[in-house]
């Protein structure tokens, strides 16, 4: 039921409060994001400040990003294990390619990997019915491979994080990150493509009922290659901007964050099962996780008694939230 | 999961059993089997009302009713798989406690289903294992049955569907049942393996055995069954002894008191009527079509303009019919064609690009459920890759609203279609090729499970969308509603097109008739298109 409409007599307070927790999933999202900062605030009375919020922001652009991937392929019932390895490698060839052919040939150098692995996926999940658990995860594994051997190729080159990203990347400018810059428009993009265009509609149909949009024309292939392309892409992008941010190109720079991008996109909304969610909702994901690891860290606990603490709550956090958004 | 228990696994416990001596001749009961009364309630829906089978010793007895009529509850029942909510049930005179298929297998009743029983990973002997059948019982009958050189090794998913049939016979002859229950065990079949199915049946009997047979093959029961007992809305009307002109009887059984009504149904016609054009060139046209077994050749013409009820008893060939012709199955042989034109269909995409749209029964197969109404009627609009980009909304909300009024969804709930009743969903299907428009609608069984008054409403879209000159071919269950809703009827019995009815001939009694192989083909060439011009319902307007 939405708030337009009038209600049928016999919905139940609950009932309602649910259907609307339901239509607009990115309530108690932000509710929580409110009283985790409250509760930050408390322990360290002083510590949100705008300095915090930048670099909390600064932070949660890379996870953002490749957050998206999630969403967008677990819109369609899908995963993409494999953004962490994209997100490396375009970091790794950025950062040796630039020496030799400047910064800009060498950003679209470091997006090619992103396109051709993006381009296996959709074949594989979409043509050959591979799932995309297996399929992203094997060729993740190959580019991790591919990397170690270019690493090879260009040890004599050095390497050299480009001024630009660097300047996007840790930038803060009258008390905005620089990120943004690239952020908000890409953001904007995403939502309304979900929202807007005829590909955004595909993405929820075919993760909702692949039949039905079979018997209404979609050609299922079609869909998955493409949205697999873009989430490369992305993971591409997130790479650059996390190089910048980090400015210490690695083997594995990106694979931490591919499990907390699967995290945000799911404390978002997004199911796992395909056909709901939304990129609103994993923006705000993303966030809560990065203040959830501040809130850890000023904890002063060991590492693993952190880690303990972060998988509880983001269990909790999602079991709650799935309760009161399901309207059934 | 249920344990294996000692009396399964211990051959000295089998004398015990009381399949292992049966004592035919002395028992004082002639009767193998006496069911009374049988009553089964799902919640506040009746599916027996007052069902009763007696099976003597040593008869081939066939079980009868429409689609819906409660064979299948009660085979189930029978074999222990559900419980009744009241009725007798005597085995051999005595009161049967069978609670499963096991149980039943025990008691010497031992069923053969409709869909193959085998796991198909499993070889065929470890198939046998599972249910502890003998293997050289097994072979004797499998030989005996027609199939020569079966590997027992084989996987069962490599095995043909016929001869898969034939293996779950030959188990559950192997059983050595008292009761033989057999559900469409010729449907599957070619003629040559149908007939020696049909000698062995037979054969049981010899030897005091009985035979529970369904079959939609009229021409089977008469010749193999000694009686047959007739079930209609959950009760049984009649037992009927096999003898020239029964079948008559068992049709008239099955119809019951509806061959008076359907008359005066015939002048509450609704909707608006058309001119078709019978010389016109087909908007859809099948030759020769046939997938597998199931469909075996089916040729029609969908004229513009008109309604054509597709009949058929359930696994006729019309869910592979429906698939061909909607682009979601290749047809092993034949041709379709969309105005003249010879089309080949190799996705769905490929039908709607000619106006070929279907709308399938199962709503849960058609409708995105957790995706809104508005969403779920534009699905089409975005379908091909040049669509991809932003949205049209204002082209799109004009015929979304057009279609919504058209079919006055109740759009209260619109914001999932899961919220919405069943038969919202179903117009929420409809709409959507309404709003996309289509010049062929292939409905199949629309009205399924759903209330009275929107199916009223679905029959008048039905004749608007024709009206209009919009093609619909409509497969429905509710044989009497044919002549509301159709101009003609085609009727496909066991693959093939039996008969042609226009809708002033097609009311339920001639329907079913034909539907179960009764009349048809031999007293009439299919198809005659032009029996939608000696329709004297539709004047033309």
């Amino acid at each position: 039921m939405t708030a337009t409409t009038t209600a049928p007599p016999a919905l139940s307070p609950g009932r309602r409060f649910r259907r609307f927790m339901a239509d607009y999933p990115i309530v108690p999202l932000i509710v929580l994001l409110a009283v985790l900062m409250v509760v930050l605030e408390i322990m360290r009375p002083g510590i949100v400040n705008e300095r915090w919020v930048a670099n909390t922001v600064k932070f949660a652009i890379p996870l953002a990003i490749l957050a998206a991937c999630q969403t967008m392929t677990m819109l369609t019932g899908g995963i993409d294990l494999s953004v962490g390895t994209i997100a490396t490698m375009a970091a790794f060839i950025v950062a040796t390619q630039t020496p030799v052919h400047g910064p800009a040939i060498a950003v679209m150098i470091a997006l090619v990997p992103g396109v051709l692995i993006g381009l296996a996926n959709g074949i594989g999940a979409g043509v050959f019915r591979v799932h995309p658990l297996i399929m992203t995860l094997g060729t993740s594994l190959i580019g991790t491979g591919a990397l170690q051997v270019y690493q090879r190729t260009v040890i004599a080159t050095g390497s050299e994080v480009p001024d630009a990203l660097a300047w996007l990347g840790t930038g803060v400018t009258g008390g905005f990150p620089n990120a943004l810059l690239v952020f908000v428009p890409l953001a904007a993009v995403i939502i309304y493509t979900l929202r807007s265009t005829g590909f955004g509609r595909l993405l929820y149909a075919v993760g909702d009922n692949e039949k039905a949009s079979r018997i209404s024309g979609v050609h299922y292939w079609q869909v998955i290659v493409a949205v697999y392309i873009v989430s490369g892409v992305l993971a591409g992008i997130a790479g650059l901007l996390y190089v910048g941010l980090i400015k210490a190109p690695s083997l594995s720079l990106a694979e931490p964050l591919l499990l907390p991008s699967v995290a945000a996109a799911v404390i978002g909304g997004t199911s796992i099962f395909g056909g709901r969610g939304g990129y609103a909702g994993t923006i705000v994901g993303a966030l809560i996780l990065r203040v959830l690891t501040t809130l850890l860290t000023i904890l002063h606990m060991p590492e693993g008694l952190r880690d303990v603490l972060f998988g509880l709550i983001i269990l909790v956090v999602t079991a709650i939230y799935l309760r009161i958004t399901s309207d059934t | 999961m249920r344990w294996a228990r000692p009396d399964r696994r211990a051959p000295d416990f089998h004398s015990l059993d009381p399949r292992a001596a049966p004592p035919p001749v002395t028992d004082s009961d002639p009767l193998l089997l006496d069911a009374s009364g049988v009553v089964k309630n799902y919640g506040a829906v009746t599916a027996l009302r007052n069902a009763s089978l007696s099976v003597r010793r040593g008869e081939v007895h066939a079980l009868m009713g429409a689609n819906g009529a409660g064979k299948s509850t009660l085979v189930k029942i029978l074999t222990g798989a559900i419980r009744p909510t009241a009725g007798h049930i005597l085995i051999r005179g005595k009161e049967s406690n069978v609670h499963s298929p096991a149980e039943a297998r025990r008691a010497g009743l031992v069923s053969v289903y409709q869909e193959p029983a085998l796991i198909p990973d499993l070889d065929v002997a470890d198939n046998l294992r599972l249910t502890q059948t003998p293997v050289e019982p097994f072979r004797a009958w499998v030989k005996e049955l027609g199939v020569d050189a079966l590997d027992l090794r084989e996987p069962a998913r490599n095995i043909p569907l016929a001869v898969l049939r034939v293996l779950d016979l030959a188990r559950a002859l192997a059983a050595e049942p008292d009761l033989l229950l057999l559900d469409e065990m010729t449907a599957a079949l070619p003629a040559n393996l149908a007939e020696r199915v049909l000698e062995v049946v037979r054969n049981q009997t010899r030897s005091g055995r009985s035979v529970i047979f369904i079959s939609h093959r009229m021409l089977e029961i008469s010749a193999l069954c000694d009686r047959a007992t007739v079930l209609r809305d959950g009760a049984t009307v009649g037992v009927v002894d096999m003898a020239p002109g029964a079948e008559e009887q068992i049709v008239e059984l099955m119809l019951g008191e509806k061959t008076g009504r359907a008359e005066r149904r015939r002048a509450t016609r609704t909707g608006e009527e058309t001119v078709v054009d019978s010389g016109a060139t087909p908007r859809l046209s099948a030759r020769n079509l046939r997938v597998g077994t199931k469909l075996r050749d089916v040729s029609f013409d969908l004229l513009p303009g008109e309604v054509l009820g597709l009949v058929a008893l359930e696994g006729q060939g019309q869910d592979e019919l429906f698939g061909v012709l909607s682009g979601s199955i290749r047809p092993s042989g034949g041709s379709v064609a969309v105005d003249g034109r010879t089309a080949r269909f190799g996705h769905p995409a490929d039908a709607i690009a000619e106006g070929v749209v279907f709308v399938p029964g199962n709503r849960v197969e058609a409708l995105c459920m957790q995706r809104s109404v508005r969403e779920n009627i534009a699905l089409p609009f975005s379908a091909r890759i040049p669509t991809w980009g932003p949205i049209r909304r204002r082209m799109e909300n004009g015929r979304i609203d057009d279609a919504i009024d058209r079919l006055q969804i109740d759009t209260r709930a619109q914001a999932e279609v899961q919220r919405l009743s069943g038969g919202n969903q179903q117009k929420v299907t409809i709409a959507r090729w309404i709003a996309t428009g289509a010049r062929a609608v292939l409905c199949f069984d629309p009205t399924r499970g759903i209330d009275v008054g929107t199916k009223r409403e679905i029959y008048r879209l039905l004749r608007e969308l024709a009206a209009r000159g919009t093609s619909v071919l409509l497969y429905t269950s509710e044989l009497d509603e044919v002549h509301l809703a159709c101009d003609r009827a085609v009727v496909i019995f066991n693959g093939r097109v039996v008969d042609t009815l226009s809708a002033a001939e097609a009311d339920e009694p001639t329907l079913v008739r034909a539907a179960y192989g009764l009349t048809g083909t031999a007293a009439r060439p299919a198809p005659d298109a032009p029996a939608a011009n000696a329709d004297p319902v539709g004047p033309p307007a």
